[in-house]
C-alpha cells in the first residue's frame, strides 16, 4: 500500500516560473514591504517610495527580458492554459510597472504633508499592480475575474485611505458599491457564457462558438445576455459613459496620487481586460456587440467632453477628461470588433496599447501637478488654486501646460500620436462617423483644458491670493513631472519607435 | 394524486436570475450602506446558484469549483468593506448614503 502510494505521482499542470517573475516580484515586494516595515520603527524620509519605485522598475526590467523572449521563441499560454505570455500582455505589464513608479514618486511627499506616512498604501500600490497584470494576460474569465477583484479591492481601501477627510472615505465608499456592483454583473456575465459554451477558459470559449456555428435558441440567448453582462460590466470598469457616475465622484474625493493611479493602471488592465474577452473570446459574437461598442464610444466621447465644460474642480475636470479618453481607446476596441477574427493582431489593438502607455505617463504627469497643488489638506484643487501658477510658479505652469496641450492632443506631442493612432485605424476600417465624431468632441475637450490653462497664466489675482499657502515642488515629485514631460513631448517629436515597438 | 413536478436547470436559473434582479433593485433604491452592501452578497450568490445549475447539467466541475472563488472573493469584498463602513460610520452614526453627499453626484 504504501510503495503504491509512493509510486503514484501526482502531476500537476507544468508552471514556468519564469514567465511569471514580474508577478512574484510585485508579490513578493509587497510581502517584504508589509512585513518588515511592521517589525522595522520608521523607515527613513523617502525610503518607502523608492522601495516601491525599486520594485516596480525590477518588475519593468523582467518583462522587458520576457518581451525579448517572446521575440525569439513566440507567445504562449502558462499555468494549465489560465494565461498568456504575449506582447500585449507584457506590454501592459510594462504600462502597469511605470503606474506604480509614477504613483509613488507623487505619494512620499503627498503622505508626510499630509502626516499620515506610512507603507500602506505603497503595499496596495504593488498588489494592485499584481492583479491588474494578471487581469491583462488571463486566458479564463475567473483568472481575469480574481485579477479584476485583487486589483479593484487594493483601489477601494487606497481610495478611502485619508482617514483625515471624510471625502475620502465617502469617495472609497461610493467606488466599492458601485464597483461591487459592477463586478457582480460581470461575474453574471461569465456564467451565462459558461452556460452557453460549457468553459470558461476564452481559448475554449473561441473554438466552441467557431465549431457550433448554430446555437439553439435558448444557448443563443444565454450567450448574448452574457456577451450583454460582460460588456456592462466592463464598460464600468472603465468609466464609460452612462456607466461612469462613479467616476468624477471617486476621482475629486481619493487622495490625488491614488487617483493618477486609479485613471492609468485602473484602465490600462480593464481595456486589455476588455480586448481579450472581445477579440480573443467572443470574435464570434463581433456582429452583435459591435453596435453596443459603437453606441457606448460615441456616448463616451460626446458626454466626456460635453459634461466637463461646466466643472470647476480640477479633479472633477480630468475625471471627466479620462472619460473621454476612455471614448478614444473604444473608438480603437471599436475598429479592432471590425476584424475580430484576428484576434489581437487585428487592426486598432496595437493602437489602443499604445493609447494606455502614453496615457499612463500623461495621467501620472497631470496628477503630480495637482498634488503640488492641492496643497496642505489635499482640499484646493478647484480652479482657484491653480490662478497665478504661472506667476509664482512658471516652470511647474509650463509643465502642467504641455501635460494639458498633450491630453488635448495638440501635434508634437504623445497625445496626439495617441489619438492619432485610434482614428487612423477607424478610418483604416471604414468606420467614417465615429472618426469624425472623435475628431469634434477633441475640439470640446479643448475647452476643458483650456480653462486650466487660461486660469494659470492669464487670470486675473484677487485679494487673498498672497495669502495662500505657498506651492511646494519636493524632489519626487519634480522628478515625476519632468520624466512624463520629458517622455511626453520625446514621443511628440520622435513617435516612429513606438508606434513599430507596439505589438 | 398530487402530481409532482420535478425541478428543471431552468428553474434554477430563473431562481437565480431573480434573486440577482432583487439584488440589483435593491442597490438602487435602499440607502443604508450595510444593506446595499448585503444586496451586493446577494447577487453574488444569485450568480452561484446559476453555476452549480449549468454544471450540474453539463456533469463538469468547473462551474462548482468557481463558486469557491467566487465565495472567497465575497469574503475578502465583506472585509474591505465593512472597514470603510466602519470608518464612516464612527465619523457619523446613523449614516445613509444621502448623508454621504460631500461629493456632489
Amino acid at each position: 500500500m504504501g510503495a503504491l502510494l509512493a509510486a503514484d505521482t501526482l502531476h500537476g499542470p507544468k508552471v514556468d516560473w519564469f514567465a511569471l517573475t514580474p508577478l512574484i516580484i510585485l508579490l513578493g515586494g509587497a510581502m517584504v514591504l508589509l512585513l518588515v516595515a511592521a517589525l522595522t520603527p520608521a523607515w527613513p524620509k523617502r525610503a518607502y517610495a523608492l522601495f516601491t519605485v525599486a520594485v516596480g522598475s525590477a518588475a519593468a526590467v523582467m518583462s522587458f527580458i520576457l518581451w525579448d523572449r517572446i521575440n525569439h521563441q513566440g507567445a504562449k499560454t502558462l499555468v494549465g492554459d489560465a494565461m498568456w505570455l504575449d506582447k500585449p500582455g507584457v506590454w501592459i505589464a510594462i504600462t502597469v510597472c511605470i503606474g506604480v513608479v509614477m504613483a509613488a514618486l507623487l505619494t512620499d511627499d503627498y503622505l508626510r504633508r499630509e502626516g499620515i506616512d506610512g507603507p500602506e498604501l505603497y503595499v496596495l500600490y504593488l498588489l494592485a499592480a499584481l492583479g491588474a497584470i494578471v487581469m491583462a494576460s488571463a486566458n479564463d474569465l475567473i483568472v481575469l475575474f480574481l485579477g479584476l477583484e485583487i486589483l479593484s479591492l487594493a483601489l477601494y481601501v487606497m481610495a478611502a485611505s485619508h482617514r483625515k477627510r471624510a471625502d475620502s472615505q465617502e469617495s472609497g465608499l461610493k467606488y466599492f458599491i458601485l464597483g461591487g456592483f459592477s463586478s457582480a454583473f460581470l461575474l453574471y456575465g461569465i456564467a451565462l457564457i459558461y452556460g452557453s459554451s460549457g468553459s470558461t477558459n476564452l481559448g475554449k470559449i473561441e473554438s466552441y462558438f467557431r465549431l457550433n456555428p448554430i446555437l439553439d435558441h435558448s444557448k443563443e440567448t444565454l450567450a448574448l445576455a452574457g456577451v450583454a453582462l460582460l460588456i456592462v460590466g466592463l464598460a464600468f470598469k472603465v468609466a464609460a459613459v452612462p456607466f461612469h457616475f462613479w467616476s468624477p465622484d471617486v476621482y475629486e474625493g481619493a487622495p490625488t496620487p491614488v487617483t493618477a493611479f486609479m485613471a492609468s493602471v485602473g484602465k490600462a488592465a480593464a481595456f486589455a481586460a476588455m480586448l481579450r474577452v472581445l477579440l480573443q473570446g467572443l470574435p464570434h459574437w463581433a456582429q452583435d456587440y459591435r453596435p453596443a461598442i459603437w453606441t457606448i464610444a460615441v456616448l463616451t466621447l460626446v458626454g466626456g467632453s460635453v459634461m466637463a465644460v461646466v466643472q470647476t474642480n480640477v479633479k472633477r475636470m480630468l475625471a471627466f477628461s479620462s472619460i473621454s479618453h476612455a471614448g478614444y481607446l473604444l473608438v480603437g476596441v471599436e475598429a479592432a470588433a471590425h476584424n475580430a477574427g484576428n484576434g489581437l493582431s487585428s487592426t486598432g489593438v496595437s493602437s489602443v496599447l499604445m493609447y494606455l502607455l502614453v496615457y499612463t505617463v500623461l495621467v501620472g504627469g497631470t496628477f503630480a501637478v495637482v498634488t503640488a497643488v492641492g496643497r496642505t489638506g489635499d482640499g484646493a484643487t478647484d480652479l482657484a488654486g491653480f490662478r497665478g501658477l504661472g506667476r509664482s510658479k512658471p516652470a511647474l505652469a509650463l509643465g502642467m501646460t504641455v501635460l494639458l496641450l498633450a491630453q488635448a492632443g495638440v501635434p508634437l506631442t504623445s497625445g496626439f500620436v495617441a489619438k492619432f493612432g485610434v482614428i487612423g485605424d477607424a478610418v483604416r476600417v471604414h468606420s467614417y462617423a465615429i472618426a469624425i465624431i472623435a475628431m469634434v468632441s477633441a475640439v470640446i475637450a479643448a475647452f476643458l483644458y483650456l480653462r486650466i490653462m487660461i486660469s494659470m497664466w492669464i487670470a486675473e489675482p484677487e485679494a487673498g491670493d498672497d495669502a495662500r499657502e505657498a506651492v511646494r515642488v519636493p524632489a519626487l515629485l519634480c522628478v515625476a513631472i519632468t520624466l512624463s514631460v520629458g517622455f511626453t513631448l520625446a514621443i511628440g517629436f520622435f513617435p516612429d519607435w513606438l508606434i513599430h515597438a507596439a505589438p | 394524486m398530487i402530481a409532482v413536478a420535478h425541478p428543471t436547470t431552468t428553474w434554477y436559473l430563473l431562481l437565480s436570475a431573480l434573486l440577482f434582479a432583487i439584488g440589483v433593485v435593491g442597490v438602487l433604491v435602499r440607502r443604508n450602506p450595510l444593506v446595499l452592501f448585503m444586496c451586493i452578497e446577494l447577487m453574488l450568490n444569485a450568480v452561484n446558484l446559476s453555476f452549480v445549475a449549468f454544471a450540474k447539467r453539463m456533469g463538469d466541475i468547473g462551474g462548482e469549483s468557481t463558486v469557491f472563488f467566487v465565495m472567497v472573493v465575497a469574503a475578502a469584498e465583506v472585509v474591505v468593506g465593512l472597514g470603510i463602513v466602519v470608518a464612516i460610520l464612527r465619523r457619523k452614526p446613523n449614516a445613509t448614503t444621502d448623508d454621504l453627499s460631500e461629493l456632489k453626484g
